[in-house]
């Protein structure tokens, strides 16, 4: 199979791989480029898992050609978190958001998205900014708490830790 | 002397994080799919385009003539059946001779890459004799001449049961009141966001390593060593944590063996990841289920009897399929007073992926049909439907009709809590037009009380290691699937030890390393490993803290120990770390550590067929969902769901909560748009965008709550709460339809569609299948002596 040889410029690094021309940015990111926190539900676009940032808007990976991403900034969950967890990660962390991780890196990378543009978003915003990520484990309540949380601790706001919060519980 | 039980919870009981929660929001979490090793091949799976046909020849030469292909496997190579229930192996690794449905693999291929893989499957020349299809229970009942399996009673049938629970004629005479419906709950999938994944890696010596995304290791285990005939010692299955679940990835499947023997012919290691069309054919997702309930009552709303028959469309293969059969009768006895019950049930082959558990397994079909049932019969007797559940819930200690026993129960608790913070009673039937409430309950097992393989040992067993420095490791073979086992082990040994959750390590899911746990299905884990889990901490426990007790001169039913500190309770400044308390135990006892194991109490009810619905203990849900319905297009937009559930003890509220809104979305799914449907023996939607599952913007508010009833049988009086809450969800919303349009649909899911039927007068209710059910098991009820125990004398009867 012939291989074209790519230059990403990804997480603010220069990349450079050799891949088939045909192959998903999703396959180079994850097969070429190790970046395994990138992924794949249904590589047909349907699902929102694949979802990676590309000059900062949210993309789905299993749909782009990496030939259409030379020169541009691409965004992976790896490059959220530095040395601490992004606001993002530590509140999906705590609140639960994340139950079997599979499609976090998607939520959290269109998440940021929001935030970036709209520091105070409404409950509306955030359902219809994640419409196109599905995900089967959380009923993606705890999905908005974190995003909420996330976004008045960007804020600057020191709302309590919901690992601090007391949680209802009735004596049966 | 003994150490006083301790009253104040440390641990237990607290939101905490989850021991895998930075892993998995960094995206570090390693996957099957993200295992990578080198000189790793791919495999490919060429499968069925027929939904029944002979196979009379494969030959795969010009695939394997392709350059970059490895290897091919075709059936004859792997003759032994499998299956995950002892009574139905009937899978092979590939189709030997005939292919049951679409998408029923017949060959496969490792090459250097995916792409040369599929090329080399198109290569494979397969012959097939057409058969006639069956893609329904009728078309299967009449087509008995074309038989999808060998076995089973005669023709299609899978499995026929029929019990008569006491004297149900008699109980029918005594009724003023006998009401009957007929009711469809449509099959539906479990859709895990992960593709299912499998990497076999064949060492030289001939040892297999198996990393796939499953939920039960230890079964996929002995189907492994039963096909490719290896001793069980040179297998090892590692269960990564999986991508989600909910019973799909349950069953040992055809790719795992797949890999492990085309790893053994090529000397590599072989990954496979399935396309998400591919998952659609794995499935063994909700039975479809046709539904038929007789119920008889005194005019004050008191069942005397009830008849409840199911026929349930199975798919190609047995699966789970004869316990699943047994749940659609097995837990309608556990949450209201039914004094005499008769269960009829039949499943039923069909050329179609084969159905199996999914959350639920078994039960959200007829909790559905009672649920709605109860509404009806409620309305020809002008009761309150919150009432009556409030006024006919179990009480605790109760044994059922089919010998089922409850010991804790907090139904009431559930429903009064649901009712008052909805204000349902107030505001059912006065909602005004196209808006209305509607409300359910339910209960669900915490944990199968019997192995799927008959076997005296414990289901669940937990080993504990101590290092020098204070640090503890876990073993346990249970599966982290997401709903947090990993994080119960470790909270659990953090509170019996009195070490801080993060001095925990947790290896899990892995034969070589693992005891045995069975896997996450039906509930069990929280449950059984949590009680393994203690019982090995407090032997360690008491080593560690005997030895404490010893240096510090203070009698040992005096220490407290938490957060790595151990104290005396008396002289609180008598104190030493946890780490320094371990180094005196190894320094006295040598090698610091222990095991613990869990077997459930052995169940009460004495019936072939028994083995399905006992458990420890069960747990309850009741839930009431408010609904707005356009009359002109049929869409129902859910508003509000306010859900309670007896959890019985709440170890991590957090991920609690986690688990009730995850279910609560589920059923949501189920009532309003999931189905798995099929057209001209083809699946009709095998994938993500036409399988309709709920979106953030279909999701309501939910008002969850917790009730707990400390079960003496549960870990700190845990039950289960990862598939009880989904049940109630789907028959309250059929019941807030009703309210909001006056229509009823009884079946799902509830679409636009048969709404606008429905309004319009043209909407057909179910039917029943012909289908004649075998002479019945007369089964006459348990005396309370017969009950193991203190609890003889408890039982309500």
């Amino acid at each position: 199979m012939e291989k074209q040889r790519f230059r990403l410029r990804v997480n603010g690094e220069e990349r450079e791989c050799l891949a088939p021309v045909h192959h998903t940015l999703l396959e180079v990111l994850r097969e070429e480029l190790g970046l395994m926190g990138t992924k794949h539900g249904c590589e047909l676009g349907e699902c929102g898992t694949c979802t990676v940032l590309v000059d900062g808007q949210p993309i789905l990976s299993c749909l782009a050609l990496p030939i259409e991403c030379e020169g541009r900034e691409i965004r992976t969950v790896e490059g959220m978190a530095g040395a601490e967890l992004h606001p993002l990660q530590r509140a999906f962390a705590e609140l639960g958001a994340a139950q079997c991780g599979y499609c976090t890196p998607g939520f959290l990378l269109t998440a940021e998205t929001l935030l970036q543009k709209s520091p105070k978003p409404t409950r509306m915003e955030i359902a219809e900014t994640l419409a196109g990520n599905l995900c089967r484990c959380t009923g993606y309540l705890k999905i908005f708490e974190a995003v909420e949380l996330a976004a008045a601790r960007m804020r600057g706001e020191s709302p309590p830790s919901p690992l601090e919060a007391p949680i209802e519980v009735i004596r049966g | 002397m003994a150490e006083t039980p301790r009253t104040v919870l440390d641990v237990i009981g607290r939101p905490l994080l989850k021991v895998d929660a930075a892993a998995k929001v960094a995206g570090q979490t390693v996957f099957a799919d993200d295992v990578v090793l080198p000189r790793l091949l791919y495999a490919k799976l060429l499968r069925s385009p027929h939904p029944h046909a002979r196979i009379t020849r494969v030959d795969v030469s010009k695939a394997a003539a392709l350059r970059g292909v490895h290897a091919t496997l075709v059936g004859a190579e792997l003759p032994i059946p499998f299956g995950i229930l002892p009574v139905s192996q009937d899978e092979h690794a590939l189709c030997i001779d005939k292919a049951r449905f679409v998408g029923d693999p017949v060959a496969a291929v490792a090459a250097v890459d995916e792409e040369t893989a599929e090329a080399a499957c198109r290569l494979i020349e397969v012959e097939y004799e057409l058969r006639k299809a069956s893609m329904s229970i009728e078309e299967s009942l009449a087509n008995a001449d074309a038989r999808i399996q060998d076995y089973g009673p005669r023709g299609n049938v899978h499995k026929e049961v029929s019990y008569d629970f006491g004297d149900v004629e008699a109980g029918f005479a005594e009724a003023d009141h006998v009401r009957e419906d007929t009711f469809f709950f449509e099959g539906n999938t479990h859709l895990p966001m992960e593709q299912h994944a499998a990497v076999a890696a064949c060492a030289p010596d001939g040892k297999l390593t198996l990393w796939s995304s499953t939920q039960t290791p230890h079964y996929v285990h002995r189907a492994v060593a039963r096909v490719l005939e290896l001793p069980p010692s040179q297998i090892r299955v590692i269960a990564c944590p999986n991508g989600g679940g909910f019973g799909g990835k349950s069953d040992p499947f055809n790719h795992e063996i797949v890999v492990c023997r085309l790893s053994q012919k090529t000397g590599r290691p072989v990954k496979i990841t399935l396309t998400r069309e591919e998952v659609f054919y794995c499935h063994r997702g909700r039975h479809p289920v046709r539904m038929w309930v007789k119920t008889g009552l005194k005019r004050d709303g008191a069942i005397t009897a009830m008849h409840f028959r199911t026929a349930l469309d199975g798919g190609a293969y047995g699966s789970y399929g004869v316990a699943s059969l047994y749940y659609t009768g097995a837990l309608q006895t556990v949450t209201y007073r039914i004094p005499r019950y008769k269960f009829e049930g039949v499943r039923v082959f069909t050329n179609k992926p084969p159905c199996g558990p999914k959350r639920g397994h078994g039960t959200p079909q007829p909790r559905y049909a009672l649920e709605c049932h109860i509404d009806k019969f409620c309305e020809d007797l002008g009761i309150d439907p919150g009432e009556w559940r409030l006024r006919n819930a179990l009480e605790p200690h109760s044994v059922t009709a089919n010998h089922m026993y409850v010991r804790t129960i907090g139904l009431k608790k559930c429903l009064e809590t649901v009712m008052q913070r909805s204000g349902f009673q107030a505001r059912r039937g006065r909602l005004g037009s196209g808006r209305g409430i509607g409300i359910a309950a339910s209960s669900y097992l915490t944990g199968a009380g019997l192995p799927i393989y008959w076997n005296a040992m414990p289901q669940s067993g937990v080993q504990l290691k101590v290092d020098r420095g204070g640090g503890v490791t876990v073993f346990c073979g249970s599966t982290d699937i997401g709903q947090g086992s990993d994080s119960v082990l470790a909270y659990v040994v953090a509170e019996e030890l009195g070490v801080r959750v993060e001095d925990v390590r947790v290896v899990t899911a892995d034969t070589d390393l693992t005891p045995v746990d069975l896997g996450s299905y039906s509930s069990r884990v929280t449950l059984m490993t949590g009680n393994a889990a203690i019982q090995a901490a407090r032997k360690l426990r008491a080593l560690i803290l005997g030895a404490a007790a010893r240096k510090l001169e203070v009698p040992l039913d005096r220490l407290r120990a938490a957060s790595r500190r151990i104290w005396d309770a008396g002289e609180p400044e008598k104190a030493m770390s946890f780490a320094d308390a371990a180094v005196l135990a190894e320094s006295e006892h040598g090698t610091l550590g222990a095991v613990g194991s869990y077997r459930p109490p052995k169940a009460v009810a004495k019936w072939k067929g028994s083995g399905v619905g006992p458990t420890p203990t069960y747990s309850y849900s009741a839930a009431v969902v408010e609904v707005s319905a356009d009359r002109d297009t049929g869409i129902v937009r859910v508003d509000k769901v306010w859900i309670a559930h007896d959890v019985g003890k709440a170890l991590n509220p957090m991920l609690v909560l986690g688990q009730i809104e995850g279910s609560v979305y589920m059923g949501l799914g189920e009532a309003l748009m999931e189905e798995q449907v099929f057209r001209k023996g083809l699946h009709k939607i095998p994938s993500m965008l036409d399988y309709k599952s709920p979106t953030t913007l279909e999701m309501p508010p939910v008002e969850s709550i917790m009730i707990e009833t400390l079960d003496p049988e549960g870990p700190y009086g845990a039950k289960e709460c990862g598939q009880g809450p989904l049940l109630p969800v789907i028959p309250a919303v059929a019941n807030a339809v009703h309210d909001a349009l006056g229509v009823r649909i009884d079946e799902t899911p509830i679409t636009p569609e048969k709404i606008v039927a429905a309004l319009e007068g043209r909407y057909r209710a179910p039917e029943m299948p012909g289908f004649r059910y075998p002479e019945s098991v007369r089964v006459e009820p348990l005396e309370p002596s017969s009950l193991p125990g203190p609890e003889a004398q408890a039982v309500t009867r």
